[in-house]
Formats: structure tokens, sequence, C-alpha cells
């Protein structure tokens, strides 16, 4: 009889593990949309974005410019070492680009950024709510939503596409100084099979769509995160961790259906 | 002053982003503001196109002047048809022009090298080139070469 009642209770706990997923998706989306929609009755909206722009944006170009260029090292040494067994180095670039601009530009950008701005901000909206600074801007007639959420939202939108361009510029320029200065490849073919091979709409264009997905994914999940922790240390802690683990995963799951549907032809 | 070295940072992060982008577009695809100038439609049939590919360029004394843009089969010759934009401030190829595909280097991408000829007639928007030499098929040389030796030997 007991047994019969644990089975049951498993049951009836993983019903509402479920049910607490699809509750906190909901909220999100009806966050996301009140967040984006409407405009703020407070404060100076360009202020306010310019602040958010600089925390989520500008310190975040230290990290993707050096892993930019170091990744574009990488893949100009690897692709150099395979390629020189078909006697066509020239073709590094035409690696090292596309690789770059269809994949590791926009993806590592998204992982990097999650690592980095995601996280801070999740923490930061945590303990905002937490030390109920939320709930007092509601109290003196402030949407915290317009407020708060809606200038992380944005500046997490716009500056992710430009850090992943940022990053792919950096990273072919870091491979071509292997590939060109150090492994002595022909500087004219490095650049002239690149160009040949990448396409301003397939390619790039399709890397900034890319990025603009994940951008919107990321800042989504970091920012619900925050706003939607339990409002304790312990609770902060565990929305951050979920930030990071959340937006990787949505990141590398979605970069699939994307490729499938971008450069699959099928 | 503390929010105008902010402000600072903010505009040269977004004109950074901006011009990375303006970057990949000019230097790593190639694009060129001019590139949308008129064109005009040339197709040549060949018996053989193997692995020549649409956007491959059109070349003439090694100089690009156009590329490719479609490839098909024409059902009644069955023969490839290729059509090529070439573009217009080059108007002054002879109607006996011909278009050969080649390859860059042994292993390379495939592409279509044009040499003049010399009618008086020059090509127009929509005109055939009749002139043409198919791909080099490395087999079908291999085979050849194969069926030569042993024919000697007899």
């Amino acid at each position: 009889m007991a047994k019969a009642t644990t089975v049951l209770d498993r049951i009836a706990l993983l019903g509402r593990a479920g049910l607490d997923v699809l509750a906190a998706m909901g909220r999100s989306v009806v966050f996301l949309f009140l967040a984006i929609a409407g405009r703020a009755s407070f404060g100076n909206r360009l202020q306010l974005l310019m602040q958010q722009l600089y925390s989520v944006g500008v310190l975040s170009l230290a990290i993707i410019v050096v892993s930019g260029v170091f990744i574009g090292m990488v893949l100009a040494l690897q692709g150099y070492s395979i390629l020189s067994d078909y006697g066509s180095e020239q073709a590094v670039g035409q690696m090292v680009a596309l690789t770059l601009l269809r994949e590791l530009g926009p993806v590592v950008t998204a992982l990097l950024f999650a690592g980095r701005a995601g996280s801070a901000l999740t923490a930061e909206i945590g303990n905002m709510k937490s030390t109920e600074q939320l709930s007092s801007l509601e109290m003196i007639g402030v949407d915290p939503l317009k407020y708060v959420i809606a200038p992380r939202l944005w500046a997490g939108f716009i500056s992710m596409p430009l850090l992943a361009c940022i990053f792919s510029v950096v990273g072919i320029w870091g491979g071509s100084m292997v590939a060109v200065e150090w492994l002595g490849v022909f500087e004219g073919s490095f650049w002239s099979n690149m160009q040949n091979s990448v396409d301003f709409y397939d390619d790039v264009l399709n890397g900034v769509i890319k990025s603009v997905v994940f951008a919107v994914v990321v800042t989504w999940i970091a920012v619900f995160q925050g706003y939607d922790c339990e409002p304790t240390s312990e609770g902060i802690s565990r929305a951050t961790t979920r930030t990071v683990v959340h937006a990787s995963l949505a990141v590398l799951g979605l970069d699939f259906i994307l490729t499938a549907l971008m450069f699959g032809d099928y | 002053m503390k929010t105008r070295t902010l402000e600072i940072s903010v505009g040269l992060f977004l004109l950074a982003g901006v011009l990375a982008l303006v970057l990949l577009a000019l230097r790593v695809s190639g694009l060129t503001v001019a590139s949308t100038q008129d064109t005009y439609r040339v197709y040549a049939y060949f018996d053989n196109i193997s692995g020549l590919a649409a956007r491959a360029k059109v070349t003439m004394a090694g100089v690009t002047i156009g590329k490719v843009v479609a490839i098909d089969l024409d059902r009644d010759s069955y023969m490839g048809r290729v059509a090529m934009d070439i573009q217009g401030e080059v108007n002054n190829l002879p109607l006996d022009s011909t278009a050969s595909i080649l390859t860059a280097g042994l292993l390379g991408e495939k592409y279509i090298g044009i040499s003049v000829g010399g009618d008086e007639e020059l090509i127009a928007d929509g005109d055939t080139i009749r002139d043409t030499q198919s791909a080099l098929v490395l087999e079908e040389l291999i085979g050849k070469f194969l069926l030569n030796s042993v024919n000697k030997d007899e």
C-alpha cells in the first residue's frame, strides 16, 4: 500500500515538474511581450539603453576580440596542416572565413556572451529582486519591466550581432596573420580564394541573421532568469547557472536547426 | 563627464560593429558596390560542363569579366547550357569568340575562359557563343591514353 502511494507520488512529482516548466515558459513569453511592447513612461530611454549597451556590449568587447584572434589563428593552423596534404594551402583563407562567418562567429560569440554578459544580467536583476528594488520601483509607479528590463533586452539584441561581426573580422585577421605571415601562404591567393567563395548574402548575412536569433534567445533567457529567480542568494546563484546552461544549450540546438535551414539544401 | 566617456565608448563600439560588417562585406565576401552595374547575358553550349558551378567566374586573358549565372541541360541537343553575365563595359567581344571550361590548378575550381575571335560582328545581349571547348575530364584522358598504349603494342 505504501509502495503504491510512493509510485503515485513520483508520478505526481513528475507532473508538477512538467507543469512548472510549462508555467515558466508561459511567464517568460508574457514577460518578453510586456517588456518589449509599449513605451516607457519614466526616465530617458536613450540614456538607459546607453548605460546597458556599455555594460553588455563594450565590456564584452575584450573577451570577444581576444578569443576571436585565437580561434582564427587556430583555424588557420589546423586548416593549413590538413589542406597542405592535398597541396591546396591557398584554400586556407576560404576555410577560415567560411567557418567563422557561418558557424563559429555567431555561435562562439553567443556562448561567450552568455557567460560574460548573460550571467551578469541574471545576477544583477536577481539581486535587484531580492533587495526589493523592483517592488520599490513598482511602489512609486514605475514599471520595472520598462525601466529595468527593456533597456537590457534591447542592449543584448543590438550588441550581440555587432560583437559577432567583430569576432569574425578579428578571427579572419588572426587567421591571415598565421597563414600569410607565418606559414607563408601567398597573400593574393589567400584573399582571392576567400572572396571567390564567400557570398555576401549566403554567408555574411546568414551569419548575421543567426547571431540576431541567438541574441534574442540568450538575452531573453538571461533577463528572464533574473526576473523569475527565487529572491535569495541561493536562488540567484541557481538562476545564474541556469542562464549559462540553458542559453548555451539553446544556442547549440538552434544553431543546428538554422544551419539545416540555411545551408542544408535538402 | 562620466556619462560622456560612457557615451563615447558606446558610440565607438557601435561604429566598430558596423565597420566590421562593412569589412566583411567588402574585404571578405568581395562584394563590390558597383557589382549591380549593367551586364548582358550570353549563352554557351558545352558537351560536358563537368564541375562548373553557378557563380563561377568568367575570365578573358585571366581578368574576371563576368560570372556564370545558371547551368541547365538543353533537352533537344543534350548539351549543357551555361548562362553567364558579362560586364557591360566589355561589349566588344567578337561573335566567333571561344568559350572553354578551364581549371584553376590541377584540382582547383572550374571557370570559363573566353578567347577572342576575329569576327567583325559583336556579341550582344542574349547571343550564344557557338565555339566552345568542354572541360577536360581526367578519366577520359586516362582512358584514351591507355587505349593508345594498347594499340601501340599490337
